[in-house]
């Protein structure tokens, strides 16, 4: 008396690891049949039969050379299931399996599920136009076209055919009544849906077919038993996940616990060496009766995620195995950050005041000529990340996204000017990570603060309004992606309150809901004379904005106190 | 990439290929146990010069980790090395006295012996102050790495050199052989690399981290690459251009993905900052063998009288590989 479940197992390596899984199921009465990869040589093959000798149940089907996309796997699945079929007559259900699956929960779990399920055919099948794994871009094509070379073996000829057929729309007709279906190879069958697929008097016709379909083992019972079946339920047994390659994720000994409480019956592949798995798994004690259903929730979680790491990885990161091409990154650098320019230029304590205002950290002049101004006047940052600037000219951008990186989790801010070093502009200009607001102008107030002699003044102003009119026009640039605000200084001043709201809201970490204190804002009495001065000079300043010559003392004495409301 | 760039670069390998066979003369067979290795075996590749007090513990680590067979070049050596692995049942010996230097740093020496040994299997290369950490290399062995990158059809596996230092003086704490270095060395920096293409070869050029900080400080271009390719599934036609850094073809450097994504890659944990650097660095700066006119002794040497720190305020301390791999510094790719 044999089990109501039998399993067809499709082995081509690791024979050890087949055996020892054979003689698992037969422990339970389930009849094996066993199909070797013709590959595998003579010697070999007859080593492995002597082996299981020994055991009931365990028959050997006609080998077929399998490669993998070809028709020999499906031969394979057809000859052990009519072997099974026939030699079996209590099986009720034929699981296929292949040599590197490795059954999670006791046997009679499975009978016991199977059979209170007896006209259920579990066999994953979609229709091609809801099928999203496909590799290569082949879909419906790969039903539609010929694929006389291997993938394997000869890839351009391989690619070449599929492209003349593409170019010259050559088509091949599907037999009449199919509908073309793909799922997982792994399925469990019904005597009633498997022999009828396997006994149709149409079968020399869709095998013909079939044939040179590429991945028929993806598409033959997935296609058929939908002619047949009386209750399809659409998903394998088998666990059994696939990467961005189409390649099946591996199993290893530290993923035991997760595999225990996956509650699946069978899982795929199994590394061969893994053997905490095999121990595990294969002596399980018959335990409690577990009525649940199979739940892989946190396995598929760990697994997708493997792939998204593999196709989009962590944004801002650049190291030695993700190096992504301009425009590729999947965003520039690791988190937002905000870039201020002439801010604390105008007011004397822009930098404390933005700190306890957000939270956030405000460094001084990252790219300025000396060294790295980074907050609280620390020599070394994050990541051990040094504050030489030679150093940080050597790879401006690298420095930029390495301190993004380090810092992840915390919101970093900090000054720029036409002072520094202006390598870096176009980088951050096309950051959608970066906020940068600008007064323009601004760099003006220590020149007119300073005691240098006027010609110097001159000189310098004419170099710094150049300078930061080019970082002005890279900002206002179509392929800009940052968010970016601009202010002449005349501008700002006039109502410093709302752009400081404005800056304090996108931040988004406020302390404080409404903007009570604005921060001090430097003595400006005289600044328009001095902007005055340097135009009789011949210097023609424009970035400020227009300053009346007796403008100084109304906007600079009298900054608002009062809290700032908007209703 | 253009036809005559693809032949000049093949001009190139072939170049390696017949200075590595010119070298092979300079090589003495010590001891050979090359017939004990099987057809899946995975072998390590190392050129040393009086490290005997590095080797008994490095031995343990490689094989634990699952290397088969050990291939070492011996140069000139008076410690004792060459004796104790002479006596190691699974290492093949070769010894020599000619010059390191013009040996390409060793590179050619390997060469050699990859080219005659290696063919089919996986290599690893690596100096006796170099330990290999890979994604889940707690739980699974470098076999199971190797699969999977079989599986994958990748060819080539990046490992990142990260230096590693003590808290305090590099000579506070002395070294005993079998000792874990590591445990002395266990402090690194975490996020201070730069890095850039290098076109010809298509490799990542990386330099960074505290010799950067410290003993290059005021000239970062004369940093050491950081950027390895140690493990390779070698094939007799390969060969390495300059240390692990570059290979040719040139294909095998395309570690990264230059789509967003991932590759999985792991880290060579450089533990070379120990007490014994200093007499190292009198030692190699008298015999001016290392590379680029030992550069590097030289800008230590002038820097060890004003006790060097490499630790600083912002240095990681090194736990486990699940560690770098939050902090960037390798990935797991898609291997999970």
């Amino acid at each position: 008396m044999t089990a109501s479940m039998g399993v067809a197992m499709l082995v081509h390596t690791a024979l050890g690891r087949a055996e020892q899984v054979a003689r698992h199921w037969a422990a339970a009465d389930v009849p094996v049949v066993i199909h070797v990869d013709r590959n595998v040589p003579k010697k070999t093959y007859d080593g492995f039969v002597a082996a299981l000798a020994d055991v009931p149940n365990v028959l050997f089907s006609k080998r077929y050379r399998c490669e993998w996309g070809t028709w020999g796997i499906v031969a394979a699945s057809q000859a052990t299931s009519e072997l099974m079929l026939a030699s079996f007559p209590d099986v009720r259900h034929v699981y296929l399996a292949s040599g590197s699956c490795l059954p999670l929960r006791p046997v009679h779990e499975l009978i016991d599920y199977l059979a209170e399920r007896p006209r259920t055919d579990f066999i994953e099948s979609a229709t091609t136009a809801d099928v999203p794994w496909t590799v290569g871009g082949l879909d419906e094509e790969r039903f539609t076209m010929h694929f006389p070379f291997s993938w394997k073996r000869h890839r351009y000829l391989f690619d070449k055919t599929v492209s003349i057929q593409r170019a010259i729309k050559l088509k091949r007709r599907m037999p009449h009544g199919l509908v073309p279906h793909m799922g997982s190879q792994w399925w469990c069958l019904t005597r009633q849906t498997l022999s009828a697929v396997l006994q149709d008097p149409e079968r020399p016709k869709y095998d013909r077919y079939f044939r040179h379909v590429w991945i028929p083992d993806e598409s033959y019972f997935q296609t058929l038993s939908r002619l047949y079946s009386t209750n399809v339920e659409s998903r394998s047994l088998t666990l059994s996940k696939f990467d961005f390659q189409g390649k099946p994720h591996i199993f290893y000994d530290d993923h035991l616990q997760l595999l225990r409480r996956s509650d699946c019956f069978v899982a795929r592949k199994i590394w061969p060496y893994a053997d905490r798995l095999y121990e595990a798994f294969l002596t399980d004690a018959a335990g409690a009766m577990k009525k649940t259903e199979p739940n892989p929730g946190k396995i598929d979680r760990i697994f997708a995620k493997a792939v998204e790491r593999r196709t989009r990885g962590r944004s801002g990161l650049y190291m030695q195995s993700r190096f992504p091409n301009e425009d590729w990154e999947n965003g520039v650098t690791a988190a937002e950050y905000s870039m201020f320019q002439g801010f604390s230029e105008l007011f004397e304590n822009f930098e404390p005041w933005l700190h306890n205002a957000t939270g956030a950290r405000v460094h001084g002049h990252l790219f300025a000529p000396d060294r790295v101004h980074f907050a609280e006047g620390q020599t070394t940052l994050n990541g051990a990340l040094s504050d030489n600037a030679i150093q940080r000219d050597y790879n401006p951008e690298t420095f930029l996204t390495n301190l993004i990186w380090n810092t992840r989790g915390e919101r970093q801010c900090f000054q720029f000017g036409p002072h520094d070093t202006q390598e870096i502009n176009w980088r951050i200009a096309k950051d959608p990570n970066a906020q940068i607001s600008v007064i323009t102008g601004a760099w003006a107030v220590p020149l007119f603060r300073s005691n240098m002699d006027f010609t110097d003044i001159r000189r310098i102003a004419a170099t710094l309004q150049k300078i930061e009119s080019e970082h002005m026009d890279v900002l206002r640039s179509p392929y800009t992606k940052s968010r970016v605000r601009i202010w002449s200084m005349a501008d700002f001043i006039e109502a410093p309150m709302e752009p400081l709201q404005g800056i304090l809201d996108e931040i988004g970490q406020a302390r404080i809901r409404r903007l009570s204190e604005a921060p001090k804002m430097v003595d400006l009495h005289g600044f328009g004379q001095f902007l005055q001065n340097l135009k009789n000079q011949g210097m023609h300043p424009y970035l400020m904005g227009d300053f009346p010559v007796e403008r100084g003392p109304v906007s600079s004495t009298d900054v608002p106190r009062k809290p700032y409301l908007v209703k | 990439m253009g036809a005559i760039q693809s032949y000049r670069l093949r001009l190139q390998r072939q170049r390696w290929r017949a200075r590595a066979f010119r070298k092979r003369r300079e090589l003495k067979c010590v001891v050979d146990r090359t017939d004990q290795i099987r057809a899946d075996d995975i072998l390590l590749f190392c050129t040393q010069r009086n490290e005997k007090i590095r080797l008994s513990y490095f031995l343990d680590y490689y094989r634990k980790q699952g290397v088969n067979h050990f291939f070492f070049v011996d140069n000139d050596s008076d410690d004792g090395a060459l004796d104790y692995l002479r006596n190691q049942p699974d290492v093949s010996l070769w010894s020599t006295r000619s010059s390191y230097r013009r040996s390409r740093f060793g590179v050619d020496w390997l060469n050699w012996l990859q080219r005659k040994y290696a063919h089919g299997h996986w290599t690893l290369t690596v100096d006796p102050d170099e330990f290999l950490v890979y994604p889940f290399c707690d739980t699974r062995p470098l076999r199971a790495l190797t699969d999977w990158l079989d599986a994958s059809s990748i060819k080539s596996f990046s490992a990142m050199l990260l230096d590693m230092y003590p808290k305090g003086r590099l000579d506070e704490q002395p070294y005993h052989s079998g000792e874990d270095p590591i445990e002395i060395a266990s402090w690194f920096d975490s996020g201070n690399y730069t890095m850039a293409r290098n076109h010809a070869f298509t490799n990542l050029w990386i330099q960074g981290g505290p010799r950067a900080r410290v003993f290059f400080e005021g000239e970062p271009a004369k940093a050491p690459a950081l950027n390895k390719v140690p493990l390779v599934k070698w094939d007799r036609k390969y060969v390495y251009v300059s240390s692990t850094h570059m290979l040719l073809p040139r294909g095998l450097n395309q570690v990264y993905d230059e789509w967003g994504g991932e590759k999985a890659s792991g880290v060579l944990l450089h533990a070379k900052f120990l007490d014994t650097f200093g007499a190292k660095a009198a030692e190699e700066l008298e015999r001016g063998q290392h590379y680029a006119g030992s550069v590097e002794y030289k800008a230590y040497a002038e820097q060890v009288k004003d006790n060097p720190q490499l630790w600083c305020k912002w240095s990681e301390k090194y736990i486990n590989w699940r560690q770098l791999e939050i902090l960037g510094l390798m990935s797991k790719g898609n291997w999970a």
